[in-house]
């Protein structure tokens, strides 16, 4: 479960990108949630809404505390991952799976080439 | 920057993989598996904590009823020797320096629970209104203290001890041994569940811890952090310093008007509260559950019919409940059980209503 996939991307702000095609899948990492602790509700942004690297994507919270999730690329939200509505839970679970957040059309291919490979995540975070 | 106080427990903890926090000051645990883990354990089994970064003061003198009763809100000379109350340390403002658990060892001696962030200045407070020529000793250095919660929590301490914990009726305490070490035995606690906590000296603290642990496992015994202590108490309506209330809070506002005794006389804060308990307060403590998608936090804003009215205390989802809910202040007049209300979730109003608290409570 805490296999982080080489093809994925990462980010200092502890998200992954998966890139297929012009859509990149984004989620947070298993250190993300391991750090939150339970997480209790997710909140993200309508499937259209115009993203930005960098910026606010949305918030996860755990039963502690909230934390924002930052987009880790530009472009169009075109889909969200319904099933974390009602099981924020699986955040904890699965986090480099089936509990992703959001798929986003990629504005810039090249963006994605600018974060993390695993080797540099897994060197931030043992750090 | 100064270092970060350690309980003698704080190996322990890291040996058992906790997640250590900075909790005012002190290195305390927020977690060991989980927080809702935890504190489902304490709703159906038992949950163990340290909580000796709380402080303890001993008022001791013929008149040590005297001072502890113009210092505080709730009447001592109710308590018989053996008793524990809950009461609200005051200032002349009616307004809270702490609240604290007030114990009666002896007709000349009060052992007092604060808390761990107020204890240098409630220490400073009672000496400053000793007029009584009472010795006040902060004893926080001295002893450690551990929680055992929740139903099984007696079959577990008992195996440990020959004081028969059964005669320990609710709110009183008996000086006794575990593990054949001299302990403190309260029946009291910060959970909503039964349950016991013991003062001991810190030497003994880790052995004590460990052999809990041991003698628990049988039961469901978890260790638990202040994550769960937080959702525990928050669940069973219970008031946090810092949150609800403070040094700009009176217990009339707080909904602890059981704890302010007027009629025992004069003390600090009395004018203040017996104008405001015949006038009425301005604001009330009320408990709300979240109705909308969101979870209501410590310091968001409340609205009522689309204006600003008040603030949340402390927030967060339920375990037991499986809702979200939370604490916050109202203008009284709005402030009645069953009111819509808007809690601004990050620059949305997300739709609330007043509920009773406790939210929970236990079955008898």
């Amino acid at each position: 479960m805490s296999d982080y996939p080489e093809n994925y991307r990462y980010t200092k702000e502890h998200e992954w990108v998966a890139v297929d095609g012009d859509t990149a899948t984004v989620g947070i990492t298993f250190h993300a949630q391991k750090e939150l602790g339970d997480i209790v509700y997710v909140d993200l942004p309508r499937a259209g809404t115009r993203v930005e690297a960098g910026k606010s994507l949305g918030s996860v919270e755990s039963v502690k505390a909230v934390s924002e999730i930052y987009s880790p690329v530009t472009g169009e939200v075109v889909e969200i991952n319904a099933d974390l509505a009602d099981g924020p839970e699986k955040l904890n679970e699965d986090p480099h799976g089936t509990a992703w957040l959001v798929k986003i059309r990629l504005a810039d291919m090249g963006e994605v080439e600018t974060l993390l490979t695993l080797e540099d995540y897994q060197a931030y975070i043992e750090g | 920057m100064s270092e970060l106080l350690k309980t003698p427990l704080n190996a322990a903890h890291r040996a058992l993989g906790a997640r250590m926090v900075d909790f005012g000051g002190w290195d305390m645990p927020v977690q060991y598996t989980g927080i809702i883990d935890e504190h489902n354990a304490v709703r159906t089994a038992a949950g163990l904590f340290d909580v000796s970064h709380m402080g303890e003061l001993e008022v001791l003198g013929p008149q040590a009823l005297d001072l502890v009763n113009y210092v505080t809100t709730n009447d001592a000379s109710k308590l018989e020797t053996g008793q524990v109350h809950y009461s609200g340390l005051m200032y002349e403002t009616g307004c809270f320096v702490d609240d604290i658990l007030v114990h009666k060892v002896a007709d000349d001696r009060y052992f007092l629970c604060v808390n761990a962030s107020n204890q240098d200045k409630d220490f400073a407070h009672f000496v400053e209104h000793n007029r009584f020529d009472c010795t006040v000793t902060n004893l926080g250095p001295k002893l450690a203290q551990i929680a055992v919660q929740g139903p099984k929590a007696i079959g577990i301490l008992q195996k440990l001890t020959k004081t028969d914990l059964s005669s320990i009726k609710y709110y009183w305490f008996a000086d006794g041994e575990v593990s054949g070490e001299p302990a403190r035995i309260a029946h009291t606690g910060y959970t909503g569940e039964d349950g016991f906590e013991i003062y001991i000296a810190p030497d003994q603290a880790e052995a004590r811890w460990n052999e809990l642990l041991e003698a628990g496992e049988e039961f469901g015994l978890k260790p638990c952090g202040l994550g769960a202590r937080n959702t525990l108490r928050l669940e069973a309506g219970m008031a946090l310093y810092g949150h609800e209330i403070d040094a700009s809070i009176t217990p009339l506002e707080a909904n602890l008007g059981w704890i302010v005794k007027l009629a025992k006389g004069e003390f600090l804060g009395s004018a203040v509260l017996q104008k405001q308990k015949a006038e009425g307060v301005r604001r009330k403590l009320i408990g709300f559950e979240m109705r909308g998608r969101g979870i209501g936090r410590d310091g968001y804003e409340i609205r009522v019919d689309g204006e600003a009215a008040g603030w949340v205390t402390s927030g967060g989802p339920s375990p037991t409940l499986n809702r979200n809910i939370g604490f916050g202040y109202l203008p009284a007049e709005k402030a009645q059980v069953g009111a819509a209300i808007e809690v601004v979730v990050r620059n949305q109003g997300v739709e609330a209503a007043v509920i009773p608290t406790p939210f929970y409570k236990r079955a008898k």
